[in-house]
C-alpha cells in the first residue's frame, strides 16, 4: 500500500506547531503573577486564539482524529477565557468600587436598607416595652450566657463598671479582631438568609433590634439608659448600619428571587447577586472599621459626652458618603 | 456571543463518553462553538470535599504553629498571635475560595485536582464581585445545615433542629434540582462550573508505520462507520493486549478475513484505512455516523 496522505495529516502538520506555542504561553499565563509574559508574547496571544478557532473548525470538518479534537477544544477553551476574560487591575477597581461602585450600589438599595432599619427598630421598640413591663422578658430575647451578669438581677454599681471599666490596653487587639469575625459572620448570614424569600432575614433584623433594645430596658430601668447609649454607639451606628445593609442586601436578594419583573428569574437574580456582593463587600469594611472602634474606641474612651461625639461623627460620615457623596460630582458635570 | 442549551447537531456531535444533557453551546465572537462540558454534581461534590479536606488541615497546622510560637514567648507578644489566628481563621473560611477563583485558572485546589473551573453563564468576564457572591452563599448552603447538625438539644428542641434541618436540604441539594448543576451561589452569582480537563496532544496514529503486506478484501472499509472508527482509536492508545485480540477477532469476522498478521499491526492499517475512506466521504459531505448508518 502507498504511503498514506490524508488531508487531516497534513493540515496538523502545517498548524501543531502554533498551537504547541500557543499551549505554552497559556500555562505561564495560568501561573499567574509569577511568571510574566514579555510583551510579544501578550501581543501574539489572541492571534494564535483565533488560529487555534480557526484549527478547531477545520479539524471538525475534515479529521476524524478525536484526540486531535478533544486536545484543540481544550485549548481553545482555555485561550478563550485568557483573551476574553481579562480584567483591569486590582487597585483600580479597589479605588473605583470605593469611590463610585459602592455607594452607588448602596443608594440603589435604599428602599430595602429602610425597611431593614424599620424592622430592626420595631424589634428594639418591641423589646423595650416588653423587658420594661415586666423583668422576665429579659431572659425571652438574652440567653443567660450571652447576658455575662448584665441582666435586671444585677445592680446599679455593677452595671455601671460595665459600662466605664477599663481593661487597659491589652487583650484589645484579639478582642478587637474576634468581634470583627464574629459580626461579619452575622452579617453574611442575614444576606445568604435573604435568598429564602426575605423571611428569615426579617427575622434576624427584628432579633438584632431585640438584643438591643431589652439591654436598654434593663440599663434604663437602673437610670444609666444614656450612658449605656453612649456606650454602644460609639462603635453600633457603624455596625448597626453595616448589619443593616447586610439585610437590606438579603431582602433584595429574596425580593428578586420572588419577583424577577421583566428579565428571567435567572437572570434577574445574576444581577441582583452582583450588585449585593458590591453591598457585602463594603459591609466588610465597615464591620473591620466596627471591630476597630469597639475593640479600641469603647475600652480607652471613658467620657460619655465623647463617645457621643464619636458616634455622631460616624454617622454624619456614612450617611454623607453613602448618599451624598457621588451626586455632587454629577451636578458639576 | 450566545449561549444555549443546545442539543449539538448529529453531525457535529462529540464522540466521547460525555453525557449530552450535560453539553453547553458557547459561540464566541468569532463564530465559533466552543462545547463547555458542565461538571456533574458528583464532581462538584468531591472538589468541594478535597477543598475542605486542605482548609482543616491547613487550620489545624496553623493552630499548632501559633500555639508553638506563644509558647515560646511572654504573654505580650502571644496575644499577638492569637490575634493572628483569628484573622487566620476567618480568612480561610471566606476568602480561601474566593482568592483561587480571582485566579486566571478560575478554580481552586479541590477544583484543580478535579479538573474543573468556573466561568460565568453568559460568556463574559468572571467579576470579583459575582465570585464573592457565589461565596457567601455558602454560609447558606454549607455553615447553616452545619450549626443545626452540631448543635444539640432535647426533645422540642431536638424537633426543631431536625425540621431546620430538612428545610436546609433544599439549599444544600440546590444542585441536583436543577439541569445546569447550580448551587445558591452560582445562581446570585450568575456563573456556572464546567470541566476544564487539560488535554495532551498525542501523536497521530496513522502515522505510525506498517507493512504492506496487508491485503484488505474489497467492501471491508465499508463496514464501519465514525463512532466505530473512535472506538477503534481509544483501543489503538490504550494498547492492552487482551482488548485488542477481541476487536481485530471482531473485525476479521466481519469483513470475512483471517490471517495471521499479529493483532496490533493488523488494527492499525485497519484503522488508516478506514480513516482513509471515512475522511475521503466526508470531504464530498457524507459523514457516516456509525456502522448503521447508510455507507
Amino acid at each position: 500500500m502507498a504511503p498514506l496522505i490524508l488531508k487531516s495529516h497534513r493540515f496538523r502538520a502545517e498548524r501543531e506547531a502554533a498551537w504547541r506555542r500557543l499551549e505554552a504561553l497559556l500555562d505561564r499565563f495560568e501561573k499567574g503573577r509569577t511568571a510574566r509574559l514579555s510583551d510579544d508574547d501578550i501581543l501574539a496571544i489572541p492571534v494564535l486564539y483565533r488560529a487555534a478557532l480557526s484549527s478547531l473548525s477545520v479539524a471538525r470538518a475534515i479529521s476524524l482524529d478525536q484526540n486531535l479534537i478533544g486536545y484543540l477544544e481544550s485549548l481553545s477553551t482555555r485561550a478563550y477565557f485568557c483573551v476574553y476574560g481579562t480584567r483591569a487591575r486590582l487597585g483600580e477597581r479597589f479605588t473605583g468600587f470605593l469611590l463610585r461602585g459602592w455607594p452607588e450600589a448602596v443608594r440603589a438599595i435604599w428602599i430595602e436598607t429602610l425597611v431593614s432599619a424599620g424592622f430592626m427598630f420595631l424589634g428594639a421598640v418591641v423589646a423595650l416595652l416588653l423587658v420594661h413591663s415586666g423583668a422576665d422578658w429579659f431572659y425571652a430575647f438574652i440567653p443567660a450566657q450571652l447576658a455575662e451578669g448584665r441582666d435586671p438581677s444585677a445592680s446599679t454599681a455593677d452595671l455601671k463598671r460595665a459600662l466605664f471599666d477599663t481593661h487597659g490596653a491589652s487583650g484589645l487587639a484579639f478582642f478587637s479582631s474576634f468581634l470583627f469575625s464574629h459580626n461579619t459572620q452575622i452579617a453574611f448570614m442575614a444576606f445568604a438568609l435573604g435568598f429564602a424569600c426575605c423571611l428569615p432575614t426579617v427575622f434576624l433584623m427584628f432579633y438584632n433590634g431585640a438584643l438591643l433594645g431589652a439591654l436598654l430596658a434593663v440599663y434604663a430601668d437602673h437610670g444609666l439608659g444614656v450612658e449605656f447609649l453612649g456606650w454602644v454607639l460609639i462603635h453600633g451606628v457603624t455596625e448597626l448600619f453595616a448589619v443593616t445593609l447586610a439585610g437590606a442586601a438579603g431582602f433584595r436578594i429574596g425580593w428578586t428571587l420572588a419577583f424577577p419583573g421583566m428579565q428571567s428569574r435567572l437572570d434577574a437574580l445574576a444581577d441582583a447577586g452582583r450588585l449585593c456582593a458590591v453591598v457585602m463587600a463594603g459591609v466588610m469594611i465597615m464591620l473591620a472599621c466596627a471591630g476597630l472602634l469597639e475593640g479600641f474606641g469603647r475600652q480607652l474612651i471613658t467620657s460619655t459626652a465623647l463617645r457621643y461625639a464619636i458616634a455622631a461623627s460616624t454617622a454624619a460620615f456614612w450617611l454623607f458618603y453613602f448618599y451624598r457623596s457621588g451626586r455632587r460630582l454629577h451636578g458639576r458635570r | 456571543m450566545a449561549v444555549a442549551d443546545a442539543r449539538a447537531p448529529a453531525a457535529l456531535a462529540p464522540l466521547d463518553t460525555t453525557d449530552p444533557s450535560r453539553l453547553r453551546s458557547l459561540i464566541t465572537p468569532e463564530g465559533v462553538d466552543l462545547r463547555l462540558v458542565l461538571a456533574s454534581a458528583s464532581e462538584r461534590a468531591s472538589a468541594f470535599l478535597l477543598d475542605v479536606v486542605i482548609i482543616v488541615a491547613s487550620l489545624v497546622g496553623a493552630t499548632l504553629l501559633v500555639a508553638a510560637a506563644a509558647g515560646f514567648f511572654k504573654f505580650g507578644v502571644g496575644e499577638f498571635f492569637l490575634v493572628i489566628w483569628v484573622l487566620v481563621f476567618f480568612v480561610l473560611r471566606n476568602f480561601y475560595f474566593m482568592a483561587f477563583e480571582l485566579t486566571p485558572r478560575a478554580a481552586t485546589p479541590g477544583k484543580r485536582l478535579t479538573g474543573l473551573r468556573v466561568a460565568a453563564r453568559d460568556g463574559g468576564q468572571l467579576t470579583p464581585g459575582a465570585i464573592f457572591a457565589r461565596n457567601v452563599m455558602r454560609e447558606l448552603e454549607v455553615f447553616l445545615p452545619f450549626s443545626f447538625l452540631v448543635a444539640n438539644g432535647q426533645s422540642v428542641d431536638a424537633w426543631i433542629r431536625i425540621l431546620a434541618l430538612v428545610w436546609c436540604a433544599v439549599f444544600v441539594f440546590f444542585p441536583l434540582f436543577n439541569r445546569d448543576r447550580l448551587r445558591i451561589g452560582d445562581l446570585v452569582a450568575g456563573t456556572w462550573v464546567v470541566r476544564a480537563p487539560k488535554r495532551v496532544l498525542e501523536p497521530d496514529i496513522a502515522d505510525a508505520e506498517t507493512s504492506d503486506g496487508i491485503a484488505f478484501p474489497p467492501g471491508a472499509f465499508d463496514a464501519y462507520g465514525i463512532k466505530e472508527l473512535a472506538v477503534l482509536e481509544e483501543v489503538l492508545r490504550r494498547k492492552h493486549p487482551p482488548t485488542m485480540a477481541a476487536v481485530a477477532a471482531r473485525i476479521r469476522r466481519r469483513i470475512g478475513m483471517t490471517d495471521s498478521t499479529p493483532d496490533e499491526e493488523f488494527l492499525l492499517a485497519y484503522y488508516k484505512g478506514l480513516r482513509a475512506r471515512l475522511e475521503s466521504r466526508m470531504l464530498l459531505g457524507h459523514r457516516r455516523r456509525d456502522k448503521y448508518d447508510t455507507p
